[in-house]
């Protein structure tokens, strides 16, 4: 099948294209307010019709007809299989190890995929806080394999984050063992210049692929430390049917795409 | 119905004194739905000082507490209305300028922390926050340690005397008030839950004392031909309030959605101190009780566009964009 790609979309549907991309069909997604919810929403109507939504609020499998503004929105039940709370979701889905993929973004974000969602500076005394950690770094720890959704600019990518709020790698190769954690890790890191991967030996972060239109020198100046872009290539387009489907079924009312700059 | 059932529904006026200042207290509902709103002008009102707020996913409830001069300290895992704001304007300000103090822990590890209270149990374990800077970094001193109503660690890190596996033990939350906001209790106190119940279950019932706020009270009999949709027995409950919107600006499913427009207002002017102080003035010291606050904020022109279409839970044609 020939693929008939989009011209003119703007790039926060590109990375909710690539965030679908990342969902296979019939696994179980934790998603988040914003472009996970356009990511996960997307997959089930391209491609991964049965992939199972869950929101930490306590929506287990909804069909989602309205874009959600939170994870707790009354919207998260529509068609839901159960309606429970977090503390369920957390311990009985997440926590069992049912979590296929979970998203997660975050202030900082640093070479081994750790998040800071906290704050910058001395935890006692912070320059900025956060929000904090929320479901982020439950979803961090226990999740199968986690996709990062992050803006590409310099100091949102340091080599070490201030404050560790959902673990990536940790310090490299064995870091989640030793922390104790038995499972998951980042695999992609999603942003608005390409989609970076992490080095399997290393674990540190790689340009895998840069958007059209983006140089791979222009990702490497934008992050804070040395990141290998030898292996980068150009990031898939969007097809004309993703677009589509983003624009008319996901965000009708273009809740988070109408805000977003071209 | 014996009097002392009937004892158990009060005012708002009434209920909000059974919160004294200094008293370790929890809101129900999660970021943007089903806060107990109503309950938390009244503490703002009656002017209450140096609580200790237990949450998870807090939002403007707590944000509107901690700008009043409310709140000493916070144990919670987030601040924000997500979509509407991603931080607490006014937790920001609290936070960054020393004005409260915090300790930080994940939404699983304050819930499980509720749960071990309401089992009775001392501690929970768990494998979350492992790997994390929140097991390592502690927001309070030992003075505040050395309290004896606050957990004397934040946290302990233990070998599993089963599997020797690292595990986090995390200690129970017995909050003095717990405060949530119900679509339907009956007279007795059985209270009804629509939709998600977010960490209310929990929260609930590590409570020392219940207050629940709801959107209607009904007869004992209607609850109880379905036993099975209730969440919380009539006993445990010590005060109930029926405050219709109770929740405004935030949604409650099956009864009304959020209000997009009031949001944004609120977050816009919680940023600045001279404009949230007029919030203030505006929307809680400025009106007597929660129906002037209706009226004050559009009266039944503006509910209508917020009431949930039956099925639904929510309202399909609100403006949200």
């Amino acid at each position: 099948m020939v693929k008939r790609y989009a011209k003119g979309y703007k790039l926060i549907e590109l990375m909710a294209v690539a965030a679908a991309r990342e969902i296979r069909d019939g696994e179980v997604v934790f998603a988040g307010t914003g472009l996970p919810m356009l990511g996960a929403m997307l997959a089930q109507h391209t491609n991964a019709p049965n992939c199972v939504i869950v929101f930490e609020a306590g929506a287990v499998d909804c069909k989602l007809a309205h874009l959600p503004m939170s994870v707790g929105d009354p919207r998260t039940m529509r068609f839901a299989s159960t309606a429970t709370g977090l503390f369920d979701v957390f311990s009985t889905i997440l926590q069992r190890g049912f979590i296929d993929v979970g998203f997660l973004s975050g202030a900082q974000i640093d070479a081994y995929g750790n998040i800071n969602a906290t704050c910058i500076g001395d935890y006692r005394r912070p320059k900025v806080r956060f929000p904090g950690s929320g479901g982020s770094g439950d979803i961090a720890c226990l999740s199968k394999r986690t996709i990062i959704i992050a803006v590409h600019e310099k100091r949102r990518f340091p080599e070490r984050v201030d404050y560790i709020t959902s673990p990536g790698w940790i310090d490299g190769p064995g870091g989640r063992e030793r922390a104790g954690l038995k499972w998951g890790g980042p695999v992609a890191v999603l942003t608005n210049l390409g989609v970076l991967r992490f080095n399997e030996k290393t674990k540190r972060m790689y340009l895998a692929s840069y958007h059209p239109g983006v140089k791979p020198k222009q990702v490497k100046e934008n992050t804070g430390f040395d990141l290998d872009v030898s292996r980068a290539k150009q990031t898939e387009p969007p097809t004309k049917a993703e677009i589509k489907i983003l624009r008319e079924k996901v965000d009708p009312e273009g809740i988070f795409l109408k805000k977003a700059e071209e | 119905m014996t009097s002392e059932v009937e004892d158990k529904i009060m005012t708002l006026r009434e209920a909000a004194k059974l919160v004294l200042s200094g008293a370790h207290i929890s809101l129900g509902g999660f970021t943007i739905q089903r806060h107990p709103m109503a309950f938390v002008h009244e503490l703002i009102r009656q002017k209450r000082r140096n609580l200790h707020f237990y949450g998870h996913s807090p939002g403007g409830d707590l944000d509107m507490l901690i700008g009043a001069g409310c709140v000493k300290r916070v144990e919670l895992a987030y601040e924000a209305d997500e979509a509407f704001a991603r931080i607490g304007p006014r937790f920001r300000r609290a936070v960054e300028g020393g004005l409260i103090e915090w300790e930080d822990y994940s939404n699983f590890g304050m819930v499980q922390r509720f749960a071990a209270g309401a089992m009775g149990i001392p501690f929970i374990p768990t494998r979350t926050m492992l790997g994390s800077d929140i097991i390592k970094k502690e927001g309070f001193s030992k003075k505040t340690r050395s309290d004896s109503k606050i957990a004397p660690k934040k946290l302990a890190v233990i070998n599993c005397p089963f599997t020797g596996d690292k595990i986090i033990l995390l200690p129970a939350i017995q909050t003095d008030v717990t405060i949530i906001h119900a679509q339907v209790v009956d007279a007795q106190g059985t209270v009804r839950i629509y939709g998600q119940n977010f960490g209310d279950e929990q929260q609930a019932k590590c409570a020392k004392k219940l207050i629940v706020t709801c959107e209607e009270i009904v007869e004992p009999e209607e609850l109880r031909e379905y036993p099975e949709h209730n969440l919380i027995p009539f006993f445990r409950v010590n005060a109930i309030v029926k405050v219709p919107y109770g929740a405004h600006p935030y949604a409650c499913y099956r009864y009304y959605d959020y209000d997009p427009e009031f949001l944004r207002m609120y977050h816009k002017k919680a940023k600045n101190d001279g404009a949230f102080k007029e919030f203030l003035n505006d929307y809680i010291f400025g009106v007597s009780d929660w129906e002037e606050y209706l009226t004050k904020i559009g009266g039944d022109k503006k509910l209508r566009t917020l009431k949930a279409d039956r099925k639904l839970g929510y309202a399909p044609r609100l403006k949200r964009g």
